[in-house]
């Protein structure tokens, strides 16, 4: 029953009509031709409500999410005033996304992240002091200095790498899941996030493929946030779900609202599953919005502030999260104060141990080309 | 001593680090039915099963899988069919091979090997003919490596399969069938990454190349030879890090340097290894450097056209005569 798309409705965060995000790029455009090869295999769960009944879990993600948002918040102060070098980007209003996935992982699998890394890195447990220390160039970051925010990476939690390069990280995953498969004899998942700029690579495609083909324990994360850089993605995109994309790899899809973060998670727990069984690869969509500009000191022109404001507050997944717990009796307002304070006393705490770490010494330069 | 040809020396060097390492697998286009287009992995498919993958005719995957592979902890091998191909997933090689280990401060390793079979094979022509070592000189990060016959194949590839760096060891598809004497299992040397042998000693000219360019090499001394001219001749075998001692050594010893290479010279190894022995040892030299490489031409297809592109013994000879 494979049906045509007759409209082209949007289902990401923010506006929720057909209105464009800008009146120069105009709406989303039915042009009266179906998707071919769109077979009805999703298993998406529109109703998609994940239990609310574990407290710890909750409160686990919750304080995740908040310690990226302070985190974020922290970096973007001050790079703006200038004690951070080079390009950073926030993850701001995305937090649910790094966060319900990596819930679902162990520590032993594998996440390929983006250049806007800082929250995967977090949600897979990365040190919060380290991680400062790595964004401000410091010796005892986790880089040692040498990576920076775009290429910020912990491997003894399984984060194998910010990215510098859009979409550069699907092969990687994919070849990290297929070790586990073919040679180290494992149950480890790896799992790839990308946003919907990056899906328009054709290392999607390469990846995705072999991940479908081989079906391998590789889960593709796409945080569709609707900008590329500063370009809206309907205007370079061919569909408006870009996890249709995953039929033609024979790919399980699901879209989710990636501010939820319990959809999130449910979504993760069934991919990991499916993963972990030998079933393959998944594709996770989840529907959010970039609330901050591309890069922290993006003068934005390119779209209205008061915008993108707007939908922050409206679909704040922080905010979000706190309405769904204390309506379902799961956690207290008071209780979430409380994790939120100190969410943000421990990134002040980070930013002052970055303070009082040194730069790389000069010995240092050409240490870690090679290993021989 | 037993004969065996440098396609026959990788396998066995394949099969002996598979049996070794468990984590060994291959990847890449026609591996595990076909033997590879040039039979180098001819039955290996069927001594492994499960770790010789034949993937989907997708390059970015084939290298950024096998670096993903190795960030996971195993020791891949890929094969990119032809050197040529290497330009699909250049991404993959220089800014992810090449840079996880410094980026991330040392946590990474990347245990990659790439083979890369280049070279003129014959009307092969402009995207199936190229010698593209020279491009991953310019890349802290990897190493580079490029054996001239059988023995060195064999060796070179076990040393580049046990190196926890990524490697790109670059295979000429002329010599693959050429076949000479190398030792007995029990008696083979391992080649440490990064040293280069002097294959003739002489006092008279230095005579610097790698892989097939070493026909070149060795021809030119025969020449020389006859006319009484003792040339020493050095195989670089790792273009990267290059053996800069060996090479400047010799130049002490004789005060002449002649440089070789199938690759196109403009910007070439062949520069480097000049440009050096220029900086550090200008004053040990008694002519100018002589070098020879391909002109600045894509590879044309006709035999006519095609053998304009070529070095051979007698324009080496010819050179160096001059500045004797």
């Amino acid at each position: 029953m494979a049906t045509a798309k007759k409209t082209v409705a949007p289902k990401q965060m923010g506006p929720q009509s057909n209105e464009p995000l800008l009146p120069h790029i105009g709406p989303a455009v039915d042009v009266g031709v179906p998707y071919p090869g769109v077979a009805p295999v999703q298993i998406t769960n529109p109703a998609n409500t994940a239990p609310l009944t574990d407290k710890k879990l909750a409160a686990k993600m919750y304080e995740t999410m908040c310690t990226i948002r302070a985190f974020e918040e922290s970096v973007k102060k001050d790079f703006l005033n200038g004690e951070i070098p080079g390009f950073t980007h926030l993850y701001i209003g995305e937090e649910a996304i790094a966060t319900g996935i990596c819930a679902a992982l162990k520590d032993t699998d594998l996440i390929e992240s983006t250049h806007r890394g800082h929250g995967h890195c977090i949600a897979k447990g990365a040190d919060v002091n380290s991680m400062m220390a790595e964004i401000f160039g410091k010796k005892d970051g986790l880089c040692k200095g040498k990576g920076g925010s775009m290429h910020i990476a912990d491997f003894s939690v399984g984060m194998l790498g910010a990215n510098g390069v859009v979409g550069g990280g699907y092969n990687l995953a994919t070849g990290a899941a297929l070790a586990q498969k073919l040679v180290l004899k494992n149950d480890h998942v790896s799992v790839v996030f990308f946003g919907d700029g990056a899906s328009n690579r054709g290392t999607f495609h390469e990846a995705a493929n072999v991940a479908g083909a081989w079906k391998l324990p590789v889960i593709f994360v796409n945080e569709m946030n609707s900008w590329a850089s500063t370009t809206p993605y309907r205007t370079t995109t061919a569909v408006e779900d870009i996890s249709d994309r995953a039929f033609g790899y024979n790919m399980p899809r699901e879209i989710v609202n990636g501010n939820d973060v319990f959809e999130v998670y449910a979504a993760a727990v069934r991919a990991v599953e499916r993963a972990r069984k030998g079933e393959g690869p998944t594709f996770i969509e989840a529907k959010t919005y970039r609330i901050e500009g591309h890069f922290v000191g993006d003068p934005e022109m390119y779209r209205k502030k008061e915008e993108t404001k707007k939908i922050l507050e409206d679909n704040d997944p922080i905010t979000r999260f706190e309405e769904r717990v204390v309506k379902a009796k799961l956690m207290t307002q008071k209780e979430c104060d409380k994790i939120r304070t100190a969410a943000i006393e421990k990134v002040a705490k980070a930013k002052e141990y970055a303070m009082s770490c040194e730069y790389p010494d000069p010995s240092e330069f050409y240490k870690d080309v090679y290993v021989d | 001593m037993r004969k065996i040809s440098f396609a026959e020396a990788t396998l066995e060097a394949m099969e002996e680090e598979m049996e070794k390492y468990p984590e060994v697998f291959v990847m890449g286009e026609d591996l595990a039915r076909q033997g590879g287009i040039f039979g180098q992995f001819k039955g290996l498919g069927h001594k492994f099963p499960g770790r010789v993958m034949d993937t989907p005719i997708s390059e970015t995957f084939i290298v950024g899988g096998g670096v993903g592979a190795a960030l996971a902890g195993a020791r891949p091998v890929v094969d990119m069919h032809f050197a040529d191909f290497i330009g699909v997933c250049m991404d993959e090689v220089f800014n992810q091979m090449a840079k996880a280990r410094y980026m991330f401060g040392g946590q990474a390793k990347i245990p990659l090997v790439l083979r890369a079979p280049d070279g003129m094979a014959g009307g092969g022509a402009a995207q199936h003919s190229q010698s593209v070592e020279s491009w991953f000189l310019h890349i802290p990060g990897i190493k580079v490596v490029a054996p001239s016959n059988p023995y060195d194949a064999k060796m070179v590839l076990k040393a580049a399969i046990e190196s926890d760096d990524p490697v790109i060891y670059f295979e000429n598809k002329v010599i693959y069938k050429e076949s000479a004497m190398v030792p007995e299992k029990e008696d083979e040397v391992p080649y440490e990454i990064g040293k280069a042998r002097v294959v003739r000693e002489g006092t008279d000219v230095t005579i610097v190349s790698y892989s097939v360019g070493m026909k070149n090499a060795n021809g030119a001394a025969d020449l020389l030879a006859k006319d009484g001219i003792n040339a020493e001749v050095i195989d670089l075998i790792t273009l990267s890090p290059w053996d800069k001692e060996t090479v400047i050594n010799s130049v002490k010893k004789t005060h002449r340097l002649c440089l070789v290479a199938e690759s196109v010279k403009q910007g070439g190894a062949m520069a480097e290894v000049a440009a050096t022995v220029a900086e550090e040892a200008l004053e040990y030299l008694d002519a100018p450097i002589l070098r020879y490489g391909a002109p600045f031409v894509p590879i044309p297809f006709a035999p006519t056209l095609e053998k304009l592109y070529r070095i051979f013994p007698e324009d080496l000879y010819n050179g160096i005569k001059k500045v004797l």
